[in-house]
């Protein structure tokens, strides 16, 4: 009787989370006179219109491309500098760990609309401004953190025993660490992954400041469509369900590898 | 390079200056003599590298209270800070 | 399970330094120094010393939306928290349904941010959205572009919304790395629910609540893309927060030095508040285990 309690919260707590989604998706369906005119739960008439004005503009396609690119580049480049360090912390002590550790993590506390200027200057100093590149880097400033301290919990819960057998073994480090150590966290590198991915695609205004036509990302293309249309509803969702789509992919094919992270549990 | 849009000017150089110097003072000063954790009248066990954290965040807020709060000049919150910063030091 | 003593370990630590390093370091000392000049241009400024600051610590609306910003995130944090654990202990521990659950509550959490405001707006409108409609339809009043509270209600919503999912996921994971033995034995013992809870799944998901509370901490102070998009900062300034309004000084009125000047202050807070909840769950945590 209890079990099925709490399902059925779970179930209600699971719909009442579809609802607002469900409901942008009903409206990019339906014409903007037919959202005006009544009311509707679902679309009765539904329209393809929203979406083939949407990709009949270069501006959308090319957005998503963007995207994609900088978001990928910020997760290898997160995963391959969070990996070694997130075994210093969890393996050693050494002088200044725990300051570095926060320090790290500070990174996430600073209000970016005013970091917006200065960070416009610095990349351009170094000539990287609108590279997929710029936005890459500036999004490791909050997602390397995270990924050095949702690694170290995932190696924390391996014993150090192995790590001694491997030297014993006359294993050098880095190879090691490469065959045998990576492949026991798999599943901790895939919930990290699945992290640096989500945070680096929905920030917004590093991504916006730093870009300004090569690698502009899908998001910013969205506000521009906005400020272009006005208040056509029926667009605007249809804009905003196509920001959906990547991120519910991903969330897609990682949800077995996800599962499985978190069976491990050490996040 | 130009690092013109740094908008630099001298007391924050000097401000950063001193940070980076203190640091690397505290830096050798762990290397030469480690020191462990320990307690004092603060409520967690630190480390001087806690302490100085301590002591450099309290003296930013001793900083802030005395412009917001009064007219006089900074020099005496400045006294304050350090005053702040060497009792958390010895006994924090 | 004493660690190993090296300091060579720097070295596997310094590329994650310096990637850092090069987006934090220089930004950060531009701001300070920003913050105590005023700039007419390139090349073109007036050292005015502490005189921001001065102008910043005194103004009224700022300390309003300071008061705002604390109401909100303490509300947050006191919603999303207990929420998220107990949605995390309804999940099931296996089964095909647990994909099908991640996948749900990961959803919201993959959204553009300001898309979020977009859907909430679609929602919650009076005419055509479902929510508004819905509860004008029940005879009640609701417009949040008009009355302050309804405006509150809708960020709340939002807010709660969008990221207890992340919450629910991040305690699940801690909940997941108990062994099952140790609900064998508690069942053994006739150990009330409670009773697991309180001495079994919370201190296994203290570390997973210190990354959760941190995070939510932190991101709710900073909040700005979704309320902004959805009320604007309005009606009046009734969900101004912290983030809203120092891009009104820093874009809006382009007063570049007050706003560096109030980056920093907002900087210190949270880095105050942020150091505090880092210290006390890792101190609750080793009293809990002894």
């Amino acid at each position: 009787m209890k079990i099925r309690k709490r399902t059925f919260g779970l179930a209600l707590y699971c719909g009442l989370l579809m609802l607002p989604i469900y409901w942008m998706l009903n409206m990019s369906l339906r014409t903007n006179a037919d959202i005006l005119g009544h009311f509707a739960f679902y679309p009765k008439d539904a329209t393809l219109m929203n979406y083939i004005n949407i990709f009949t503009d270069k501006a959308w396609y090319s957005g998503y491309i963007n995207s994609i690119i900088y978001v990928s580049i910020n997760t290898l480049i997160s995963l391959a500098t969070a990996l070694p360090a997130a075994y210093a912390f969890s393996r050693y002590r050494f002088l200044g760990d725990k300051h570095m550790f926060f320090w790290l993590l500070t990174n996430r506390m600073a209000p970016a609309a005013v970091f917006a200027l200065p960070f416009f200057q610095l990349y351009s100093t170094v000539a990287l401004i609108d590279t997929h590149i710029a936005v890459a880097l500036a999004h490791c400033l909050f997602n390397v953190p995270l990924a050095v301290w949702i690694l170290e919990g995932f190696m924390s819960g391996i014993p150090r025993e192995i790590d001694e057998t491997a030297f014993i073994d006359g294993y050098g480090f880095p190879r090691f660490f490469v065959t045998i150590f990576i492949p026991l966290i798999r599943a901790g590198v895939g919930v990290t992954a699945f992290f640096c991915f989500m945070f680096s695609w929905v920030e917004l205004l590093f991504a916006r400041t730093l870009t300004t036509t090569n690698a502009k990302p899908i998001a910013a293309t969205m506000t521009r469509t906005v400020s272009a249309t006005g208040l056509d509803w029926g667009l605007l969702a249809a804009a905003g369900v196509l920001t959906i789509v990547p991120g519910a992919l991903v969330i897609w094919f990682v949800r077995n590898h996800l599962a499985k992270g978190f069976a491990l549990g050490r996040v | 390079m130009s690092l013109d849009w740094m908008a630099w000017t001298f007391p924050t150089a000097v401000f950063f200056i001193s940070i980076v110097v203190i640091l690397a003072a505290m830096t050798i000063w762990q290397v030469l003599w480690p020191s462990m954790e320990r307690r004092g009248f603060l409520p967690i066990t630190t480390t001087p590298g806690d302490r100085l954290f301590i002591g450099l965040l309290g003296s930013a807020y001793i900083h802030l209270a005395w412009i917001g709060l009064t007219g006089l000049t900074l020099w005496i919150a400045f006294g304050l800070a350090i005053l702040w910063l060497v009792v958390v030091m010895i006994w924090g | 399970m004493e660690k190993w003593a090296s300091n060579k370990a720097w070295f596997l630590v310094l590329p994650v330094f310096v990637i850092v390093a090069f987006s934090a370091i220089l930004p950060l000392m531009t701001v300070v120094n920003y913050s105590v000049q005023d700039i007419f241009g390139p090349g073109q400024s007036v050292f005015v010393g502490t005189e921001f600051f001065k102008q910043v610590l005194a103004d009224s609306r700022l300390h309003e939306a300071l008061l705002r910003q604390f109401l909100f995130s303490a509300l947050v944090l006191l919603i999303e928290i207990p929420l998220g654990v107990l949605i995390a202990l309804a999940m099931p521990r296996k089964g095909v349904w647990v994909s099908a659950c991640l996948v749900t509550l990961a959803l919201p959490l993959l959204i553009p941010w300001n898309v979020i405001g977009t859907i909430w707006i679609i929602f919650t409108r009076p005419d055509i959205g479902l929510l508004g409609s819905t509860i004008n339809h029940l005879g009640l009043a609701f417009d949040h572009t008009a009355s302050p509270m309804d405006a509150w209600v809708t960020v709340m919503l939002m807010e709660v919304w969008h990221w207890t999912p992340l919450v629910v996921l991040l305690a699940y994971a801690g909940l997941r790395s108990i062994p099952e033995a140790y609900y064998q034995a508690a069942k053994i013992d006739g150990a009330s629910s409670w009773a697991i809870f309180r001495y079994i799944q919370l201190p296994k998901m203290r570390g997973v609540l210190t990354i959760a509370v941190l995070l939510r901490f932190m991101d709710s102070f900073l909040i700005y893309a979704e309320p902004f998009v959805l009320t604007g900062g309005g009606p009046g300034n009734a969900t101004t927060f912290l983030s809203i309004y120092l891009v009104k000084i820093a874009l809006g009125q382009f007063d570049l030095g007050p706003a560096a000047a109030f980056s920093i202050i907002y900087f210190l807070i949270i880095l105050l508040f942020s150091f505090i909840f880092y210290q006390a769950l890792q101190n609750v945590g080793k009293g809990g285990r002894s």
